[in-house]
């Protein structure tokens, strides 16, 4: 017997959460070849299960490697989706465009590298800069690449200066209300993030989505 | 009659263990690489004959070249207090404990909160631990915030030098402030060879995790070679993050990053010192940080010690140090139970003291305290000894009939000896305890700094060396943008 299409959503849907990496690629290409649509398949396992692997990171049930591992599932399932959305001629509505990296003077790039897996498994476009990325590269990035966010991670305390000097070159070149900045990293705090003029914090990973998603939202429209 | 004392130790590699991780680091060499960023380095690679994808600045290195290197190797080092007369056995299973370093915060005292460190509160950690007799050795331990960035490893050193008799564990953070650091060591030693001959002090190179030396870290390494003053190298993988998960794994690893640096400072100059240590952490899956008192940390630091003893290395980890950010009950435990695996494991530096918070703050309660946790386990390695023969038996017949041994000449000649006496732990009856006022371990901390800096005493060569010292730092200073170095309390210049 033929499985139903409900049951294909539910099969990717659990990968995703169970963090299937080599299991969701084909189970997305499963429930298209059912007959599902590519969006119908995003919102109605995609979204659902990476939301419901950052609850059970929230509760304390996921740690890192499954977070990780569900952010990873997620990539591979989108990229399937994604291709068969280009050729029926649709594109994916992005979330949003970020320039994300580690500041100047900082090789720690672990914090940075979950973030930008979150957000691109939360339907983020991301640019990667790696990390012990120099000041202008952010701002000069995010201006050719059109970007909405820049987002900046520092583990030290004497880097984290430098998340104050991309604030402060936008501010110079006038690219302030442009561009929102997020911070993030071990020793970052809201009050920092505040001070230095950045306009979102998050503590975690899965907390910079959010916080990602709210600095887009009082910008309606713009990715329709 | 000390032949028949036994060392207590702990193991955690069977020999099978240990040979397999030497062996999966030299295929980890060979097949996988380094990655040196440091031109000097890849020079003395390539002249030894090393192959380099040039491209990627990644070096594949022989297992051959690193046997030769670690014949090369001194099995032990000697330090030198300032005034060159106390020698320190770097080596065997010599344990000694310094001051957990480059915090860059202090824990204040009466707020208890941390915050940044100025001039006076190096100067203070560093007349403290001149009297903190179980640290034998210092480190630069703070990292002022009255200086601009650029030259705060070195201005702590010179604040370091001109307060202190014992050997100093530090390192740099930028490659330009490497000379003027060596040049305030030759100052204060009275010479280059002088220096070479007696060190004065030991600086860490850390690898960056997995498999790379930067163009910092490896200039270290070099110079120092060049100059004999010993490097420790200080690995610093983190379990599934940026190391293999596994704690086996991780110690392929760290071997195979700690063979690279041995590699440099054999081929900069054959004989160099080097000391395997290193700063791993069992990574914390849940809240993505870095334990510095989980259990697994400390097993990465012994079982590695382990595999350079079998490779007649000195040794070094972070030991003895806690993730706390208080000095609190989490704090005594983490400490204590790094400070006394480290000295059953007969690591040679142990790193650590008054550390807190995955060693990013210092604390002077901490520091007192933390003395008397590493007198205990220094105590702990000296064993039971056999001090005389028979053990007792003679001791009952000069016994009366009250069997009053406090009497016995034989208690007053080994009770010191015997015993560690604490100074801060309260051993005081209950009612005693209340009529000194119910003080807690850190309130009495805070009575014993006092105390112990009251009887600080400045070595009469640091007055001597100072003029000279500043003028090095003074033109390094004005090379940072900074004409006026802040005042140094008690000193008059």
């Amino acid at each position: 017997m033929k499985p139903e299409p409900n049951s294909h959503l539910q099969a990717l849907s659990q990968a995703i959460v169970q963090g299937l990496v080599d299991e969701a690629g084909p189970l997305a290409e499963k429930a298209l070849d059912a007959g599902l649509k590519p969006l119908q398949v995003i919102e109605q396992a995609c979204v659902p299960a990476i939301e419901e692997v950052g609850r059970l990171w929230e509760a304390g049930d996921y740690f890192l490697p499954e977070l990780i591992a569900g952010a990873e599932a997620m990539k591979a399932a989108m990229t399937v989706l994604q291709e068969a959305l280009k050729s029926s001629g649709q594109s994916l509505k992005s979330a949003g465009r970020v320039v994300i990296g580690t500041v100047e003077g900082d090789i720690h790039d672990i914090g940075k590298n979950m973030v930008a897996s979150m957000l691109r498994a939360s339907g983020f476009e991301v640019i990667d800069l790696g990390a012990d990325v120099k000041v202008e590269r952010f701002v000069e990035t995010a201006e050719r690449e059109k970007a909405d966010i820049i987002a900046l991670s520092a583990l030290l305390t004497t880097t984290m200066l430098n998340q104050k000097r991309v604030v402060e070159l936008l501010v110079s070149r006038g690219l302030k209300d442009r561009f929102k900045v997020m911070v993030g990293g071990a020793p970052v705090t809201e009050k920092f993030a505040r001070e230095i003029g950045a306009d979102g914090y998050g503590e975690s990973a899965v907390q910079a989505v959010s916080v990602a998603r709210n600095l887009l939202s009082g910008r309606g429209g713009k990715h329709d | 009659m000390t032949e028949e004392v036994l060392r207590p130790r702990v193991r955690f590699l069977s020999q099978q263990a240990v040979e397999q991780i030497i062996e999966e680091s030299f295929e980890l060499l060979e097949k996988v690489g380094l990655f040196i960023e440091n031109e000097e380095a890849l020079k003395l690679l390539a002249d030894a004959g090393q192959k380099i994808d040039r491209a990627k600045n990644r070096v594949f290195i022989e297992r051959g070249l690193v046997e030769k290197c670690l014949k090369t190797c001194p099995p032990e080092i000697r330090l030198y207090d300032l005034e060159g007369s106390r020698e320190y056995l770097v080596g065997r299973d010599e344990v000694h404990f310094d001051p957990g370093s480059a915090a860059i915060k202090i824990l204040d005292s009466t707020t208890l909160k941390e915050r940044e460190a100025g001039t006076s509160d190096l100067v203070t950690l560093y007349q403290l631990v001149e009297t903190l007799e179980n640290l034998d050795f210092q480190s630069t331990a703070l990292v002022s915030a009255d200086v601009p960035k650029e030259m705060a490893d070195i201005y702590r050193l010179y604040l370091g030098l001109l307060f202190s008799r014992k050997p100093f564990v530090t390192g740099i953070f930028r490659v330009e402030s490497l000379k003027p650091m060596l040049d305030l060591l030759v100052a204060a030693r009275g010479g280059e060879k002088a220096l070479a001959e007696k060190p004065l002090a030991i600086f860490d190179a850390c690898p960056s995790p997995p498999l790379k030396w930067s163009r910092l870290t490896a200039q270290s390494l070099i110079d120092c070679s060049r100059l004999g003053v010993p490097s420790e190298l200080i690995p610093m993988g983190l379990t599934g993050a940026t190391s293999p998960v596994t704690l086996a794994g991780t110690l392929v690893q760290q071997l195979a990053e700690s063979f690279g640096g041995l590699v440099i400072c054999q081929l900069a100059r054959p004989g160099a010192p080097v000391i395997f240590g290193g700063s791993p952490a069992g990574f914390d899956m849940r809240k993505g940080t870095t334990p510095m008192g989980a259990p697994e940390t400390m097993m990465i630091d012994c079982a590695f010690a382990q595999v350079a003893k079998h490779l007649n290395l000195p040794t070094h980890a972070y030991m003895g140090l806690s993730d706390s950010k208080l000095v609190d009950a989490q704090a005594g435990l983490e400490t204590a139970m790094g400070a006394t695996l480290a000295a059953l494991a007969g690591i040679n530096v142990v790193s650590g003291a008054g550390m807190l918070n995955f060693e990013s703050t210092q604390s002077l309660e901490k520091l007192v305290i933390d003395n008397d946790i590493c007198g205990q386990a220094l105590r702990l390695v000296r064993g039971i000894a056999l001090r005389e023969k028979p053990l007792a038996v003679h001791l009952f017949s000069e016994l009366g009939q009250d069997f009053n041994f406090l009497v016995l000449p034989h208690t007053r000649k080994w009770y010191r000896q015997e015993h560690y006496f604490s100074s801060v732990l309260d051993r005081d009856v209950y009612d005693t305890w209340t009529a000194l006022g119910r003080l807690d371990i850190f309130q009495r901390a805070g009575k014993e700094i006092a105390r112990r800096l009251s009887l600080y005493q400045r070595p009469e060569l640091c007055r001597e060396k100072a003029g000279e010292l500043r003028k090095i730092m003074k033109a390094y200073a004005a090379s940072c943008g900074l004409d006026r170095l802040p005042e140094v309390p008690g000193l008059k210049e």
